[in-house]
């Protein structure tokens, strides 16, 4: 993921560029954004590899029907004997690609549509913000139903493209609020004072600045993507030959497994869904309080303020004191609050 | 007022775009499924029915695109949409006129009960962060990532089929005929249970989060620093002065998840088989039944746009900047 920077970590010990890593590696700090990379990876490395240590081939039928997990087959087979572990494990690539892919393009046309209608004002602004809202209100799971169920065969690829272009809405619009605000701040208008060309102040003075927004979004997408492909999948209306997670739902669905009570049909599947989905919200939450400062700390360290008394309630901004202590030192691990005002009840 | 009028112009246009969008479609799309199936049904297709499918999908070779646009909006004002092919030969619109009222109260009960608990809820645990309240915080973001649908799954697994509290599928009794008498809709209410129970579910975690980080940043601004300062009850402090300003974002934020909402909820109809747009929508794709496909799709939006309308009154009603603005 790009939101890791870890080539900053490698340069040579000048206390300005440690101070500066440290406090880009704050991310990386947060708990819980790194509890949802970790899992991320996880499943990454299922993506890859997944289909060569499968145990079974998917597809393959075989005399165990209906089989409760066991040593066998780790969780069960299904109607037709197939090894439901080798499918999630098959699986994994496709959900992960087809959110890759719509989230990168998503977000792509977020930037583009977000950042020059914040950029542009007037009538471009008015137009490019009404077409964002156009798409934000349109109600996107039927009409990607709509355009899926009449392209003669729906592959991964032509969903993932159908996602992103009907999920760029809600990016493009926070992108926009966040570029108008940047619009007027000094730093730009120095740089246009200086006669930079517009540009050069939309790609080196506006786009790093919204790196945390576009990470946010980015995620946001392929969370949405990912939820949508594994729905299309499983209502049947994407292609049901490949497998996915929402295509082992399908058949799990079509094939009563409710009602036959074989629950370790679907449940690892919506499992494997929700875990991939948690590790995203995850990683939003620790963008969100890379972000905003004062939802920081908000949760981790519940424990330690209620040693040292502090009830945090009103007034109250948790901030990291940059103490200049050697990069790997303990202090780092636990930031000092400064705290605004201590309300104390 | 300005703002009103700026609203409606929006809600026109956007519209007026579901429609092209729908007019479009089949018409860039490559294959002429519709023609596939006028052919399949040859000999029991009136003429005007024919006629009716040629303009609404584009068939016609000899007219000009305009002149088809044209007529294609004169339809729709006849409120023609085609025929139901898994219907067959039910007008759509009368298929999705039986089916909209077991959504659009799923939806809206649903969906006003999410909202409201979720932001009381976020109230609470943005009001008391750093408590153990903030342990609430990973469960709501496993169960914002859990797909409605599967959640559908598992609640009839154990409601329905391990211990068979409520019905597995369905909208009411089918012993009963439809109508407005206390046993259907004792029955109805008792059947709508699981699937409204899942959405909330489902649906709330969005609300608490999205409240509870409003609450924590407007709970360090100097107003509500002010309010506590002045003595004011907790209560009031909370409630008056930190929630009323952090519920602003969660208002227009309804309005845009409304879309979101609404397709969960197409597809928990699904999983419950319930008599509603969405369950009808699963039997279109099914049959491959593209001109009710796309009448659904079009009502849908239209519901969400009025839908949309009400959330922006209600905006009005809370905020007074958007009054004075004018």
């Amino acid at each position: 993921m790009s939101v890791i920077p870890v080539d900053a970590a490698a340069a040579p010990v000048d206390p300005a560029a440690v101070a500066a890593t440290r406090r880009r590696l704050l991310f990386l700090r947060n708990g819980k954004s790194r509890l949802g990379i970790a899992i991320l990876l996880g499943f990454a490395v299922l993506a890859v590899i997944g289909p060569w240590i499968a145990p079974y081939d998917p597809s393959a039928l075989s005399r165990d029907v209906l089989q409760a997990p066991s040593g066998a087959h780790w969780m069960g087979t299904t109607h037709t004997g197939q090894d439901v572990f080798s499918q999630i494990l098959v699986g994994t690539r496709g959900v992960l690609v087809v959110g890759m892919i719509a989230g990168v393009v998503a977000t792509a046309l977020a930037v583009l549509v977000g950042v020059s209608s914040g950029f542009l004002g007037g009538l471009a602004d008015e137009i490019l913000s009404a077409l964002a809202n156009i798409f934000l209100v349109i109600p996107a799971l039927p009409l990607v139903i709509i355009i899926t169920g009449q392209l003669p065969d729906a592959g991964g690829i032509t969903v993932a493209l159908v996602l992103a272009f009907t999920s760029w809405g809600w990016g493009a619009r926070v992108l926009r609020a966040q570029t108008l605000s940047l619009r007027k701040r000094d730093f730009v208008e120095a740089a246009r004072a200086n006669g930079e060309s517009t540009w050069r102040i939309v790609w080196f003075e506006t786009l790093p600045n919204l790196t945390a927004v576009i990470a946010a979004s980015f995620v946001g997408t392929v969370t949405f993507a990912i939820l949508s492909q594994v729905t299309l999948a499983f209502i049947g209306v994407t292609s049901i030959s490949d497998w996915n997670w929402g295509t082992i739902l399908f058949w799990a669905q079509s094939n009563q497994a409710l009602a036959r009570g074989a629950w370790w049909w679907f449940v690892p599947a919506g499992l494997c869904i929700a875990l991939l989905g948690t590790a995203f919200t995850l990683i939003n939450f620790g963008i969100d309080e890379f972000v905003n400062p004062r939802l920081r700390l908000a949760g981790a360290s519940a424990r330690s303020l209620r040693r040292r008394g502090i009830v945090p309630r009103i007034g109250f901004t948790a901030v990291v004191r940059d103490t200049g202590c050697p990069p790997s030192g303990p202090a780092l691990d636990r930031p000092a609050l400064a705290l605004s005002k201590e309300a104390t009840r | 007022m300005r703002f009103v009028l700026r609203r409606c112009i929006f809600y026109l246009v956007t519209a007026w775009a579901a429609v092209t969008v729908n007019f479009v479609i089949p018409r860039v799309m490559p294959g002429d499924p519709v023609q596939a199936l006028i052919n399949r049904y040859q000999g029991q297709l009136s003429t005007d029915a024919v006629e009716s499918l040629y303009a609404l999908f584009g068939l016609d070779p000899d007219a000009s695109i305009w002149s088809q646009y044209v007529d294609y909006w004169g339809r729709l004002f006849a409120g023609d949409l085609g025929l139901s092919f898994t219907f067959f030969p039910t007008p759509v619109a009368d298929v999705i006129l039986q089916s909209l009222p077991w959504t659009v109260a799923l939806v809206g009960v649903a969906s006003v009960l999410s909202f409201a608990v979720g932001t009381l809820i976020g109230v609470m645990i943005g009001w008391r962060r750093g408590t153990w309240a903030d342990g609430i915080l990973p469960v709501t973001a496993f169960l914002s990532a859990v797909p409605y649908f599967w959640l559908g799954l598992i609640a009839i697994m154990l409601l329905a089929v391990t211990w068979p509290v409520f019905p597995t599928s369905g909208g009411y009794d089918g012993g009963l005929v439809p109508g407005l008498y206390p046993e259907f809709i004792g029955s109805a209410l008792w059947h709508s249970i699981l699937p409204a129970g899942t959405v909330v579910i489902s649906s709330v975690a969005g609300w608490i989060l999205g409240m509870r980080n409003m609450m924590v940043t407007v709970s360090s601004e100097d107003y509500v620093t002010v309010a506590q300062a002045k003595g004011l009850p907790e209560r009031q402090v909370m409630f008056g002065y930190a929630a009323r300003n952090a519920v602003l974002p969660q208002v227009s934020g309804f309005a845009l998840s409304l879309g979101f909402i609404v397709s969960g909820t197409l597809v928990m109809e699904m999983v419950f088989s319930y008599p509603g747009v969405g369950f009808v929508l699963y039997q279109a794709t099914g049959g491959q039944d593209y001109p009710l496909m796309q009448g659904i799709f079009l009502i849908i939006t239209l519901a969400v746009l009025v839908a949309n309308m009400l959330a922006d009154v209600a905006y009005v009603l809370l905020d007074p900047r958007t009054r004075q603005e004018a």
